[in-house]
């Protein structure tokens, strides 16, 4: 069950991810904590069909100024566990993850959550604690402070535990300097929304307040978790590289290990690339030095002859569980998904899922357009006004469309990519990609004419009403005057009539 | 009583069709000017067949077929208990029953289409207008309505004159000396007459009709004519309105064109006419949009196809001028009295 981990350098990690800069201030470091918790825990659960059940708090410890407070994170989940060899260095670590293989799943890297941990060390100077199973004989926790330049942690307090329930999960505790007022909305909207995407999980929160938030799950079993794939070509680097050819026989021919480590390039492929590069096919791993490793790669990201990757890597919500999510948390009147096919850009393939909903518990004004987006299963919940999906909205032509103008619309967008075209540092808004804009565009307009025949219908239908009752209404006076004028005691029953005026309209 | 059988009858074609899970209809004859036509031997204008089918299927006329309904059994009402009750009672009573008019000139359309359909004026079912009208002259007349039958009254025993209701509608006509009947459209010229003693100088009986004569004051023409054979002329102001004001007592409206003996097929406009605003230079107004556009309609209408009324209306547009009765005054207050009637009545000889 568990996961292969592999260390990669300090130097690397911080090279990597400098777009990781969701810890910019006190209320965006405690939202973005909060968020690369979930998510670990989330993939920890699903990738191994667990149901997710998720348990987070947040209590307030000290208040250092009006902005600045110190808040204890305590996040519980029953995913698969962490082994006790693993563990410390899991956490400790900012460079080691489960996450180093190639398929869709919610953080890229994975590293976010020990970014987090290190943040809170370094705001509070406070200890990490740690407690985790696989669901074997012992669960073992760690309370310890992180070296922060990446050498062994300090180990404060180590633990074994007897696990007779055979629990398996993982739990951390840290704390971290923040301000929760000021994303406490946010928060709770990301995991709501976060349950609405994977409507699986169910999630708990206590907010420093003393608020308890209850995210139900709609549905129990967990969808299939996405194929590992080989890395693409193009989608790796010089480490990366150095690190799969390590891992191989050293008297391995070029051709022999393109062809064998990477995704959708066989023989063929390898040695037509190898030509074009201007590689021997034939030379050995072991010949290969840095300079030669760097043009390798650098020639796999600029050669047009690989087959775009396989969407089969993808993992959509599905139309059902996206329906059912959104249906959990709005009750709309009106509710349509659709999944668009496969498409791909520069080499990245991606899946667009569109919902439109109406009615029920969905906020907003009258006549307004609401817009949920969702990256590989995560909310996006920052910088709507430069995504790609609010251009896309805001271009609708409505005179080809309509709508129930007495309530807001929402419209709910979830991409799905093995790569997903942030823009911005803050990775919470979808690039306007021609590819995306496409398909995003297309989504909508099916979406759009299923509402145009709902709100035709409702139109015809409030009409109909307001008719029968105008019929009621006045025939019910007829049959009282007219039963009057001839002194009878019982006024005819109208019933019959209004049935006519239902089945004639 | 006739007309509470007819109105039952009435309900139970309406019940019936419910009991039966038929939506009711009704024929009512229509009584837009398209449909009126002058009846020769009458001599005024009646209802031509043209019938206008009200059904509850539609949504456009359950309304009106609800409040024609609910006028029925309120009339019906008033009838058994021996009431009558005024068209704005009507209106007013109609808010206890949530069937609601707009205005007053709704509820009297559905009063006059139930005259249409059961052929039996109003006043028959108590509902009576409101009085406004008067009338001043040597007539002595003798009630019959009852708790007044026996009682008469001379018409000239109120200096202001006697106002024509229900009372005086039904009252037999027993002596005068009058002969003939000048009727006024207005409240001033009316008083002016009384003061300059016009009833004995001319021999008249003077009617005030206060715009457009209600039904009573033209039944009561009417019978002035028929029953003791009086000349009717009548004095109005020179424009359109003036003009139709007449006609309606001449030749009845088409409103009432279901309603029999309203008109008075032998009265006589005779002033203020389009050419006497030239003939005395008469102070005048233009004529308005609105004028012009009335002019247009009567010009059309059939009632006014004659060489008389086409010359005038036509003098109306070429003038593009109106005056009023009043505007005499100019010459002096006695003036319309010593001169201009008396030229009027030495023209209607020769007429």
């Amino acid at each position: 069950m568990a996961e292969e981990f592999k260390q990669l350098s300090p130097l690397e990690f911080f090279y990597r991810n400098k777009e990781l800069a969701g810890f910019t201030n006190p209320s965006r470091a405690i939202y973005s904590a909060v968020r690369e918790f979930v998510e670990n825990s989330l993939d920890a659960c699903e990738l191994h069909g667990i149901p997710p059940q998720i348990y987070l708090r947040i209590s307030l410890e000290d208040q250092i100024s009006a902005y600045e407070k110190i808040y204890e994170i305590l996040i519980y989940d029953n995913g698969s566990g962490i082994p006790k060899k693993e563990l410390l260095n899991a956490f400790s670590k900012p460079f080691y993850s489960t996450k180093y293989v190639f398929r869709q799943s919610r953080g890229i890297f994975g590293l976010g959550g020990t970014l987090a941990l290190l943040y809170g060390q370094l705001t509070t100077n406070k200890p990490i604690t740690i407690t985790s199973s696989i669901g074997d004989e012992y669960i073992h926790s760690y309370t310890f402070l992180m070296d922060v330049k990446g050498g062994k942690p300090k180990i404060l307090m180590s633990k074994r535990l007897k696990n007779s329930k055979r629990w398996h999960g993982t739990i951390v505790k840290f704390s971290l300097m923040g301000n929760y007022p000021r994303v406490s909305n946010k928060i709770i909207e990301y995991l709501r929304q976060t349950t609405i995407a994977a409507p699986y999980a169910e999630i708990e929160f206590v907010d420093p307040l003393g608020r308890f938030f209850l995210f139900r799950r709609a549905v129990d079993h967990v969808p299939l978790p996405p194929r590992k794939i080989k890395p693409h070509p193009k989608g790796v680097d010089i480490r990366t590289v150095e690190e799969m050819i390590k891992a191989n026989d050293s008297q391995m021919t070029l051709a022999e290990f393109l062809s064998k480590s990477f995704h959708r390039v066989g023989d063929k492929i390898a040695r037509k690339f190898l030509k074009n590069a201007g590689f021997d096919p034939e030379i050995k791993l072991e010949d290969l030095n840095g300079d030669m490793i760097l043009k390798l790669v650098n020639s796999m990201r600029n050669y047009k002859g690989f087959l775009p990757p396989s969407p089969k890597v993808l993992s959509p919500i599905g139309e059902e569980l996206f329906k059912r999510g959104i249906e959990k948390e709005f009750m709309p009147e009106f509710l349509e998904v659709i999944t668009r096919p496969p498409s791909s850009y520069e080499g990245h393939p991606f899946i667009i899922e569109a919902a439109l909903a109406y009615g029920g518990k969905i906020k907003g004004k009258e006549g307004e357009i609401m817009i949920y987006r969702f990256a590989n299963k995560i909310p996006l919940l920052y910088d709507e006004g430069s995504d790609v999906t609010t251009k896309v909205i805001e271009d609708i032509n409505w005179s080809y469309y309509k709508r129930p103008e007495d309530k807001p619309i929402a419209f709910f967008f979830h991409i799905c990519s093995t790569k997903i075209p942030f823009r911005s540092l803050g990775k919470e808004f979808i690039a306007d990609i021609p590819e995306i804009e496409k398909e995003i565009k297309a989504a909508v307009r099916v979406l759009l004419r299923k509402l145009t025949k709902y709100a035709i219908g409702k139109e015809r239908q409030r009409r109909l009403k307001r008719k029968i009752e105008i019929y009621k209404r006045y025939l019910g006076k007829i049959a009282e005057f007219s039963t009057k004028l001839v002194e009878k005691e019982e006024p005819p029953d109208i019933s019959r009539l209004l049935r006519v005026v239902r089945e004639y309209d | 009583m006739e007309i509470v059988k007819k109105l039952r009858k009435f309900g139970e074609e309406i019940y019936s069709d419910l009991m039966n899970g038929r939506f009711p209809v009704v024929k009512i004859p229509d009584r837009s000017t398209k449909n009126i036509k002058y009846d020769r031997r009458r001599r005024e204008y009646v209802l031509g067949k043209r019938v206008l089918r009200r059904s509850t299927k539609n949504v456009a006329h359950l309304r009106s077929f609800t409040q024609l309904v609910w006028i029925a059994y309120f009339t019906k009402q008033l009838i058994e208990a021996g009431k009558t009750s005024t068209l704005r009672d009507v209106f007013y009573s109609s808010q206890a029953y949530q069937v609601p008019f707009k205005d007053q000139k709704e509820s009297n359309e559905i009063v006059m289409d139930l005259e249409a359909i059961l052929n039996t004026p109003r006043e028959e079912f108590n509902i009576i207008p409101e009085e406004r009208s008067s009338i001043f002259g040597d007539l002595t007349v003798e009630f019959t309505l009852p708790g007044y039958e026996g009682r008469r009254i001379n018409l000239t025993s109120h200096p202001d004159g006697l106002m024509i209701g229900h009372a005086l509608r039904t009252a037999d006509f027993i002596e005068t000396s009058a002969e003939r009947v000048f009727v006024i459209e207005k409240g001033g010229i009316f008083t002016r007459f009384i003061e300059e003693g016009v009833h004995k100088r001319y021999k008249a009986i003077l009617i005030n009709t206060m715009g457009q004569a209600p039904r009573s004051t033209r039944y009561l023409i009417r019978r002035l004519n028929k029953e003791l054979g009086l000349p009717v002329y009548i004095f109005t102001d020179a424009d359109p309105w003036g003009v139709h004001i007449s006609m309606v007592i001449i030749s009845g409206s088409a409103n009432s064109a279901h309603i029999r003996e309203l008109a008075t097929p032998d009265a006589k406009w005779i002033g203020v006419w389009a050419t006497d605003i030239e003939k005395y230079r008469l102070p005048y107004d233009r004529l308005s949009d609105m004028d012009v556009k009335r002019l247009l309609e009567l010009k059309n209408d059939i009632r006014y196809q004659n060489s008389f009324w086409q010359g005038q209306i036509n003098k109306f547009l070429e003038i593009k001028k109106k005056s009023e009765q009043e505007a005499f005054a100019k010459y002096g207050l006695t003036f319309i009295v010593d001169k201009y009637l008396r030229d009027k009545m030495e023209q209607v000889s020769t007429l």
